[in-house]
């Protein structure tokens, strides 16, 4: 036995842990429900545990037998399960595979997004309801009755636990990376200092990144989203003040970036463009995130690349928010009044949308219009949630 | 497994139906036959297709007296025009039929109770 558990320790080691034990109770069962309340039983178990008699030398070896041992209680009246629990043998040796197969099950788009969100963070990562519950602000009932009726969907329905067809591969794979891109943008705008003893779903999306980047080397769109996930977190640093305000890109002291893992991100988007040369949404907005990190100052940031990257983007996904965020670029190559009349252009589809109007605040500020800027930070602050960015909009309006 | 395939019109397919010329009607037609062959060991059970909304007729079991009514159960822009009954392997095989069908805009997916 080790030392005490930290909190961050025993998420690690669960998280590392969980999918394998999912995926093999789940070749062995073939019943997705039965296999994902198991896990969930024996995570449920250490977390209680560890804190008290710390971590055990073979976690794995521990939440199997567990696992085993509950099953074998619970699932009294199928014989079948009982019979094959009763045969399984530590160690069970799983192939890399069936975490893969977890996680396209998990984010079939079949299921809506809110429950393959709950359902990867579950199975795949090993959280617990109540853990989910708390990350994303909603009462815990919600998140179970989101996994239970997704786990009854993928029995009733008929959703395969299979790796998708190469044809359909492209596909399914752009739905599990919305579910992680997700995730992490969810992590990445709740994070806030206060909250730094909450979960961070941060470090959960980049590690299922990086699970899905080892076991789908060749898809160039995965190692994007690592970089991107990456390069953010390499800046996190200098995103927030003590107090946990938001300290804008502009302002940033940007000696607290962790350089040594901007470089390295950098170089692994670098051997990814060279090797594939396909360049799609994650790779592009990863090489944007890579352009600002380079620049060691604001004023040196090479906007001109920026842009050019943005338009290739624009291209890919011809949407309003891509628009939204190039117009940022347009205004430092070309000028406010041409970055201002295309934001006007998207007021329809983006009116709801905080970061719209913040942004155009910020342009109506730079254009000399000081009290139409405060009417956008007004309409900013009617659509935001998030006290971190409640707190800057406040700020700007006082000032 | 097998599940049922609903086929739903949409009033905006309905009207580009009636606009379409003679020869461009009995191309669409053709598709539609021809995704019926295409798949024709995965159909288990079909009718033709479905007469219009305002042809149906709705009864109500659910009051002290059975009440017939003229129309659909529910009105709306969106109504059932064919029905199929499919047997695959899985949700999956489903989906990339229902991907390649030809002609009206709307699909649900509903599987059958084993």
């Amino acid at each position: 036995m080790t030392d005490l558990a930290t909190a961050d320790e025993l998420a690690r080691v669960v998280r590392e842990h969980a999918g394998r034990l999912a995926a093999s109770l789940m070749s062995l069962l073939g019943d997705f429900s039965a296999a994902e309340d198991l896990v969930q039983d024996a995570v449920e178990s250490a977390l209680r545990r560890w804190p008290e008699e710390g971590i055990p030398d073979r976690p794995d070896g521990w939440l199997f037998t567990v696992a085993r041992r509950r099953g074998l209680d619970v699932l009294r009246r199928q014989e079948n399960y009982r019979t094959k629990l009763a045969q399984l043998q530590w160690p069970v040796r799983p192939e890399p595979d069936d975490r893969l197969r977890l996680i396209f099950t998990c984010c079939h788009p079949a299921l809506a997004r809110e429950a393959q969100i709950a359902l990867t963070l579950r199975v795949v990562c090993g959280l617990t309801t109540a853990q989910i519950a708390a990350a994303f602000v909603v009462p815990e009932t919600t998140v179970a009755q989101r996994i239970t009726r997704a786990k009854r969907k993928i029995a009733h329905a008929g959703i395969p636990y299979r790796i998708p067809r190469d044809d359909e591969l492209g596909e399914r794979l752009s739905e599990v990376l919305t579910v992680i891109y997700l995730l992490f943008n969810e992590g990445y705008l709740s994070s806030t200092a206060e909250q730094a003893h909450s979960r961070d779903l941060v470090d959960d999306a980049e590690w299922l990144t990086a699970l899905l980047a080892g076991l789908l080397p060749n898809e160039p769109e995965v190692t994007g989203l690592l970089v991107l996930i990456r390069l953010h977190r390499a800046r996190v640093a200098a995103r927030f003040t003590a107090d946990g305000q938001i300290v804008l890109l502009q302002d940033q002291d940007r000696t607290r970036w962790d350089h040594a893992a901007i470089a390295g991100a950098t170089a692994l988007l670098m051997r990814t463009a060279r090797r594939h040369h396909s360049p799609g949404p994650y790779q592009l907005q990863a090489a944007i995130a890579a352009c600002h990190c380079e620049a060691t100052t604001w004023g040196e940031t090479d906007w001109e690349q920026i842009l050019v990257l943005y338009n290739m983007l624009l291209r890919l996904q011809p949407n309003a928010v891509t628009r939204l965020h190039r117009s940022v670029a347009v205004r430092y190559v070309e000028g406010v009044e041409p970055a201002l009349a295309e934001l006007e252009e998207l007021e329809g589809a983006l009116g709801k949308y905080a970061l719209f109007h913040a942004t155009r605040a910020e342009l109506l500020r730079a254009a000399g219009r000081p009290s139409e800027a405060h009417d956008a930070d007004q309409q900013a602050i009617v659509f935001t949630a998030n006290p971190a960015q409640l707190n800057l909009l406040h700020d700007r309006l006082s000032s | 497994m097998k599940y049922v395939l609903m086929f739903v019109d949409t009033e905006e397919f309905t009207k580009e139906v009636e606009a379409m010329s003679p020869a461009e009607l009995e191309a669409a037609y053709g598709r539609v036959n021809q995704w019926f062959i295409d798949n024709a060991d995965r159909i288990s059970a079909r009718t033709g297709k479905l007469q219009g909304a305002a042809t149906a007729t709705t009864v109500r079991l659910d009051g002290p007296e059975p009440v017939t009514t003229d129309g659909p159960f529910i009105e709306g822009k969106e109504v059932i025009s064919g029905v199929i009954e499919i047997d695959v392997a899985d949700l999956d095989e489903a989906l990339r039929m229902v991907k390649t069908w030809p002609a009206c805009p709307v699909i649900e997916i509903r599987p059958v109770e084993s």
